[in-house]
């Protein structure tokens, strides 16, 4: 069951995640954007990551695609016109990822762990979210408190380069 | 059908990864090229949770470090698209366009 679970939510991650790439209107990326991290989300509670798929919903799927497209309505950007292809550089880039996708495949081969199955786990109920919630603040107290420093900058910094006249 | 090992999970995120670097090598719409980047942020992410879960503690829970990490991974990145997206607007104000090959005023 979580075998074809896996397959048919790899596949439709892959392909709208290829449809982003291809489609010429930045509306249409921006939608198939979406569909694939969704379908991300269902590949973290697989992986049972709950409160991992829950945030990737929220904030990937919701926060950030709405600011995207309210980006994309905002600068009202058309299709893109047909331009002369530059063959070199887009010859160079195939190459790049070709290459990278060999090395990748080369590596998860030769990677012993990788043909290991997962280890069952011994957790009845599903207290996923209080788990992370101890580890993130008893470990790692200090860093989730930079975090919340590096927001407020960016928030600072948004309203800054977001002024009429850049000084 | 066999079960799902670990190499599964990596090497689709290993392709996720490769579509977005895709996404910034060949496309020349600055947006397309910012989704691209978001891509390859995501493929990180699911390696690191195949990897919590296949590192199970002695408890026998998942490695919850590798969430934390990932949970701070998805803040810093929405940071990241925040100031990128006003970035493009100015750059969009002053220029009218988001194609990077109009933008060679740093150019060499």
């Amino acid at each position: 069951m979580l075998t074809i679970l896996f397959w048919v939510l790899s596949a439709v991650m892959l392909a709208s995640a290829m449809l982003v790439v291809a489609f010429r209107n930045p509306v249409n990326s921006a939608m198939s954007l979406v569909l694939s991290f969704i379908a991300l989300a269902a590949l973290f509670v697989t992986l049972d990551a709950f409160f991992i798929g829950i945030i990737q919903v929220l904030v990937y799927a919701g926060a950030v695609m709405v600011l995207f497209l309210f980006i994309i309505m905002l600068l009202d950007l058309k299709a893109e016109a047909r331009r002369k292809l530059n063959l070199a550089a887009l010859g160079g880039g195939l190459a790049v990822l070709g290459g990278f996708v060999a090395l990748i495949v080369q590596v998860v081969k030769s990677l012993p762990a990788a043909k290991e199955e997962f280890p069952a786990l011994t957790r009845t109920g599903y207290s996923d979210v209080a788990d992370v919630g101890t580890t993130l603040f008893s470990g790692y107290n200090l860093p989730f408190q930079v975090i919340g420093v590096l927001l407020l900058v960016a928030t600072v910094g948004v309203v800054i380069l977001s002024r009429r006249t850049l000084r | 059908m066999n079960a799902l090992t670990l190499g599964h999970y990596l090497l689709v995120s290993g392709l996720l990864f490769s579509i977005g670097l895709a996404g910034v090598l060949l496309r020349r719409n600055l947006l397309i090229i910012f989704m691209g980047l978001e891509l390859m942020l995501n493929a990180a992410n699911l390696s690191l949770v195949a990897f919590a879960r296949h590192g199970v503690t002695t408890l026998g829970l998942p490695d919850y470090n590798a969430q934390v990490l990932v949970f701070f991974i998805i803040t810093v990145a929405a940071a990241e698209v925040a100031v990128g997206l006003a970035i493009i607007v100015a750059l969009y104000r002053l220029r009218q366009t988001t194609h990077v090959e109009d933008l060679d005023k740093m150019k060499f």
